[in-house]
């Protein structure tokens, strides 16, 4: 392993403390137990949104903490879940009295620490929700699997009620809204690496030269499928399908696009891989109306991408285009 | 039979003393079928638990299991830290009289606590194959010692934790692998039968 990093045990707090240094006009940090907030927080008035996960996705979530985005976000350990104390601690500084909503990626760890978060500041009497995103179309949803997993679609999630929030919207909208965008959101991705969690030391699968995971989540874990390497038109089709056959996507609709990169997947490439998307969502007479395109929701240094696909409404694609302003997303103001 | 909290308080930190040996073991079972966290979230929360006991008065068995069950809680993480600070917590709420019926019955809690908090059950590949053949064995012998209650749950634990290999995993991140989750010892299931059988050396020490 050949990271920059000091001790694997150290990683997090000190990339919170580089964070904090980076962005002073707007996030606070704190160490312990670790939380990021924006700089102007608790706003009277407004539905605080408070998110989190394990490190190593940055810049989810820390990075969309901000004006019209999230109020705070809980950093855990790398690919570990946050902890109930540090969702807590981010209500309490976040909550302007209009109420929280939590929005929470399906990872069991995930659903386990906020479920039991939000009992605690429950019992507080602030009024909390929670809202759980599945947008991964790789996991078969029954009563018999944890379902589907959280995955890039919550960016989406994120910005479209925070600027619902930004504006005023009660919590009984933004929860419903949120719901609206779990319903109409979906993913995929693959994987041509594995990644190297600092505290594991070595690869998290491994993987052949001529070989691709199909249907990774993000937090290297392997996918559903290990397939031969394949050219790009191949590989795009492989996760563009999938995505649109499961809402299922048809001639007609408005969608946002978003073509993630899960690290290691230079521009380069993921804008080439882009381009293929658009073109057979095109040939199938769906209609790009918004793009996104970076590493935004990523696994450390894995190469790999994602695509996601929001049906886009009036509504959803005002509030897309509602300005932003946080560390890793910005327009607008 | 009479156990002060520092009788629990030293099966805790023996408990504390085979997760960090297992860690790497726990490391590698999970990175096949997880993403490799489990023995370090493991080490990093009973290392908590150790520094919490070593600055806090607490002086009964009920004290002592709600200090580790909060410390798991708030510094593990993941799904194993609301898991098993759950069945520590459950566990330290039916621990009053120490005989075998009591520790059979605090393992019965645990168990209750962790299955209404997973909603995970025998065959799912989880934590709850070691645990629950552990809990139907210790009830089984309750009328015996607290060693040989301790004993039977851990021995079952563990072939519970061996069941879990040929599974497909349907609950967990290792659900997500499908298919691919068989032919892999449980990582979960593995810890829950190391911390038990640590039981079994510390009342046996005692």
């Amino acid at each position: 392993m050949k990271k920059i990093i000091n001790d694997p045990s150290t990683v997090v707090d000190e990339a919170l403390r580089g964070m904090a240094l980076a962005h002073p006009d707007l996030l606070v940090v704190q160490p312990d137990p670790a939380v990021i907030w924006r700089a102007d927080a608790p706003v009277e008035g407004k539905v605080a949104l408070v998110s989190g996960g394990g490190s190593g996705h940055e810049p989810m979530h820390g990075g969309f903490v901000g004006t019209g985005m999230l109020d705070a976000a809980c950093p855990g350990a790398v690919f570990t879940s946050p902890t109930p104390d540090q969702v807590q601690a981010a209500v309490e500084k976040v909550n302007g009295g209009a109420g929280v909503l939590l929005i929470v990626k399906n990872y069991t760890g995930d659903v386990l620490n906020f479920e039991t978060a939000a009992e605690l500041v429950a019992m507080d009497g602030v009024d909390v929700r929670t809202v759980v995103i599945d947008d991964d179309v790789a996991v078969k949803d029954s009563l018999y699997t944890a379902g589907r997993r959280g995955v890039a679609g919550t960016l989406l999630l994120e910005k479209i009620v925070g600027a619902a929030a930004e504006r005023g919207a009660d919590l009984d909208r933004c929860e419903a809204l949120a719901r609206k965008v779990v319903a109409n959101v979906r993913s995929l991705g693959l994987a041509l690496t594995a990644c190297t969690v600092p505290h594991v030391g070595q690869p998290s699968f491994e993987l052949a030269d001529d070989e691709y995971e199909l249907g990774i989540g993000i937090h290297g874990e392997p996918g559903r499928q290990r397939l031969p390497m394949e050219p790009a038109d191949a590989l795009v089709r492989r996760l563009i399908e999938p995505v649109v056959e499961d809402l299922p996507f048809a001639e007609g609709d408005r969608v946002l696009l978003f073509t993630n990169s899960m690290g290691g997947t230079p521009l380069v490439e993921l804008y080439l891989a882009h381009g293929i998307a658009e073109k057979l969502l095109a040939e199938r007479g769906i209609v790009v109306e918004r793009r996104l395109v970076g590493p935004y929701v990523t696994s450390l240094e894995m190469q790999g991408m994602s695509v996601t696909l929001l049906k886009l409404d009036d509504e959803l694609t005002e509030l897309w285009d509602a300005p932003v302003r946080t560390a890793a997303l910005r327009w607008g103001m | 039979m009479g156990c002060s909290g520092t009788d629990v308080a030293s099966a805790v930190r023996a408990m504390a003393t085979v997760v960090a040996a297992h860690r790497d073991e726990l490391v590698e079972l999970d990175r096949a079928i997880g993403d490799g966290d489990h023995g370090e979230n493991l080490k990093r929360g009973f290392e908590a638990v150790v520094s919490a006991l070593d600055s806090s008065e607490v002086d009964t068995p009920t004290a002592v299991l709600k200090l580790v069950a909060k410390t798991l809680i708030s510094k593990v993480g993941g799904a194993s830290g609301p898991l098993l600070g759950t069945a520590f917590l459950r566990a330290a709420t039916s621990l009053e009289e120490v005989d075998g019926a009591s520790v059979a019955a605090a393992l019965r809690a645990a168990l209750d606590g962790v299955v209404a908090r997973g909603k995970a059950e025998v065959g799912d590949k989880t934590m709850v194959d070691a645990l629950r053949p552990a809990v139907d064995a210790a009830e089984a012998v309750k009328d015996k010692s607290v060693a040989e209650v301790l004993a039977a749950a851990a021995t079952a634990a563990e072939a519970g934790a061996e069941s879990t290999i040929p599974l497909v995993a349907r609950k967990g991140r290792a659900s997500y692998l499908g298919e691919r989750s068989a032919g892999h010892l449980d990582p979960g299931a593995r810890s829950t039968s190391l911390l038990l059988r640590s039981l079994v050396d510390s009342a046996a020490a005692s």
